[in-house]
């Protein structure tokens, strides 16, 4: 099944299993044909254009006991309901001291690499990551597409989901029926000791890439996928890297404020005694994306840039 | 209204040349030779070209992701707008924006869009610059009927109103927001209407007449010089394409999308009727147009070809301005 095919299941399994769950969203009608033909109007709701009433939809109904997944397109959008997510949802069971609680999911497709230009091309979980209140997912998998979806549904938080635009035709083997993966549990999914990688989302198969040309040259990378940025598995990044001594954190987001600093921020301080050299960032350099192709093809940061900053370690 | 012959076959002809551009485009990326997302214009001509006939150089447009049309009716480089959309350097962008973002400040074109409703909200910011510097000109704002149901029209529209910019707000109600049609995500017939809410005048038109559209526009800039405050413009129209090339989904109804096709109702071939039965042009001059349109973008997507790629080293130019 593909990446894309395994969410829409996660939505279907879920749906069926609890008539709380509704989903929200532009065009969904049409875009979430199976949901709709199966649940029709009532659980599946195509808006208007309204990104902020999306949301606040969202907020409203999940305080009141709905467990809502707005689809909301482009992560570029969620710029466009920033306080919805922000100053709502993330902060609303704080606030009102847990008299209530918001099980909502905020789906998005994330990434560059579809010559869709600055305004639909965005990688933005750092800055949600940031935010306390609001779990990050960003899957890198079929499987845990859709493991981390039907566990986005069932959390009783705000999550924003990460799907990353160039992953949604990946095939791979997908569980069938009800399937969850927790959530602060991080996966390597390749073990070695020469150096570790730790990556999320459509990083982790490049990381994977890199790893294996690193591999042919007698280097052999961990490869640890985060899975979830919030709540952030620390432990098995500084068990991994107390074991290789070295770490390298790539994403596609902007290196400058990304969310390797927080990991290397991290290592440097709990396995600094450990470390034979600095922790190494990639991440893309400090510009919107660009259009033409050979400028985003350059833009993006790819197996190339992963396998020199490993080799400036060794 | 009376208009000359050269009046009305430039307006022909922006309608014309607007067509062949986004069929050429659309053809082009059909057959896997231009990347990124392209949104035909194709059907609402008319509305671009009515409007830009009442611009002057000063006045201001704000586009949306559907901005080819409103790009070339403002004065546009066919030439430099079909490198931008190959990502080529001589691109009004270097590469940067592809169809999406394309702007010449030089032609008062502040640009297209990619985000739904945005342009409104900077049109006013446009339109405030132009009263603060006690410019006579005018900034529209062009918009789908979904933007319509965004919080940056409503914010827009009542700023507007209430600070009396020379803003002209032109809905492009084509009937759908995507695969959304818009009967089910407004319970108004008439966005026209909203316009009361804010205290401007609203006017529904046939966007298919450019006339109707010319008219319109004149009769807004006309009120605003008066005092008589802002206007929305709900031009009814209806996009020939798909929301864009390669979308495949289907939800409109076939028997609708043949009646609007149709020489009937599509704006050019019912222009040619109203300029043959005024005896301003005729069949040679409709041929004519259409050819020199042929050539001009034929010619585009030669030098768009020919065009080099940018260079890698200008990745990170213009994220800030030096100084
Ligand atoms: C804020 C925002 N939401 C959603 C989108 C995705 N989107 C792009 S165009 C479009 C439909 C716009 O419809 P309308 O305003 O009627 O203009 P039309 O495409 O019909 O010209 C949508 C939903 C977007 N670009 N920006």
């Amino acid at each position: 099944m593909t990446f894309d095919e395994a969410l829409n299941d996660a939505l279907l399994v879920e749906m069926r299993r609890d008539s709380s769950v509704v989903v929200i969203g532009e065009d969904v009608e049409l875009k979430q044909a199976a949901l709709f033909k199966e649940f029709g109007a009532r659980r599946v709701r195509n808006t208007p254009i309204s990104e902020a009433q999306i949301i606040g939809l969202a907020v409203g109904s999940a305080a009141m006991g709905l467990r809502p997944v707005t689809c909301m397109s482009f992560s570029d959008f969620l710029c466009c309901c920033f306080d919805e997510i922000v100053n709502q949802a993330a902060k609303m069971s704080y606030m009102l001291g847990g008299q209530t609680h918001l099980p909502l999911v905020v789906r998005c497709s994330t990434g560059a690499g579809i010559r869709a230009a600055a305004q639909h091309s965005q990688s933005l979980e750092s800055v949600f990551a940031q935010f306390p209140g609001l779990k990050v997912a960003v899957p890198s998998t079929p499987e845990k597409a859709k493991g981390l979806l039907a566990q986005a549904i069932r959390d009783d938080n705000p999550v924003i989901f990460f799907e990353h635009k160039l992953l949604g035709r990946m095939e791979g083997e997908v569980p069938a029926g009800e399937y969850t993966l927790p959530f602060g549990r991080a996966d390597v999914v390749r073990e070695g000791d020469g150096v570790t990688l730790v990556a999320w989302g459509r990083m982790v198969p490049i990381c994977l890439d890199a790893a294996a040309r690193l591999s042919a040259q007698g280097t052999e990378a961990e490869v640890i996928d985060v899975m979830t940025l919030t709540p952030f598995d620390e432990e098995t990044v500084l068990a991994s890297v107390r074991k290789t001594g070295r770490c390298v954190v790539a994403h596609e987001a902007v290196l400058h404020g990304g969310f390797g600093g927080e990991v290397a921020a991290r290592v440097a301080e709990k396995a600094f005694a450990s470390l034979k050299g600095p922790v190494k960032r990639v991440g893309a350099p400090f510009s919107p994306v660009p259009f033409s192709p050979p400028l985003e093809d350059a833009w993006i940061p790819g197996a190339d840039c992963v396998v020199e900053a490993i080799q400036e370690l060794l | 209204m009376s208009m000359t012959r050269d009046e009305a076959l430039k307006i022909y002809e922006t309608m014309v040349r607007i067509r062949t551009f986004d069929e050429t485009a659309a053809a082009l990326f059909e057959a896997g030779e231009l990347p990124g997302f392209v949104h035909p214009y194709s059907g609402e001509e008319a509305i671009a070209a009515g409007v830009c006939s009442e611009l002057t150089k000063d006045d201001c447009v704000c586009s949306t992701h559907r901005g080819h049309g409103h790009i070339i009716a403002k004065g546009a480089d066919t030439k430099r707008m079909m490198a931008e959309l190959f990502g080529k350097v001589s691109g009004y962008s270097g590469g940067k924006s592809g169809s999406m973002h394309i702007a010449d400040f030089s032609l008062g074109i502040i640009g297209a869009n990619g985000i739904v409703a945005a342009d409104i909200v900077v049109a006013n910011g446009v339109a405030f610059a132009l009263q603060y510097q006690e410019k006579d000109a005018v900034c529209v704002a062009f918009f789908g009927d979904g933007a319509s149901n965004r919080g940056p029209f409503h914010e827009g529209l009542n700023l507007a109103a209430t600070w009396d910019l020379p803003t002209i707000f032109v809905c492009e109600n084509n009937n759908f927001a995507s695969t959304t049609a818009r009967k089910t995500a407004m319970r108004i017939e008439r966005i026209a209407e909203r316009a009361a809410a804010y205290g401007m005048t609203g006017v529904t038109i046939d966007g298919n007449d450019p006339i109707a559209v010319k008219h319109a526009v004149r009769a807004a800039r006309d009120r605003m010089k008066r005092g008589g405050g802002q206007t929305l413009i709900e031009a009814v129209t209806w996009r020939h394409h798909q929301h864009f090339v390669g979308d495949r989904h289907v939800y409109k109804n076939p028997e609708e999308q043949e009646r609007w096709l149709s020489d009937e109702m599509d704006p050019i071939p019912r222009f040619e009727r109203v300029l043959a039965a005024r005896g301003l042009a005729g069949a040679a001059d409709f041929a004519d147009v259409k050819k020199r349109a042929e050539e001009e973008l034929a010619a585009a997507v030669a030098f768009a070809k020919a065009d080099a790629y940018p260079s890698a080293e200008t990745l990170t130019d213009c994220v800030y301005r030096e100084g």
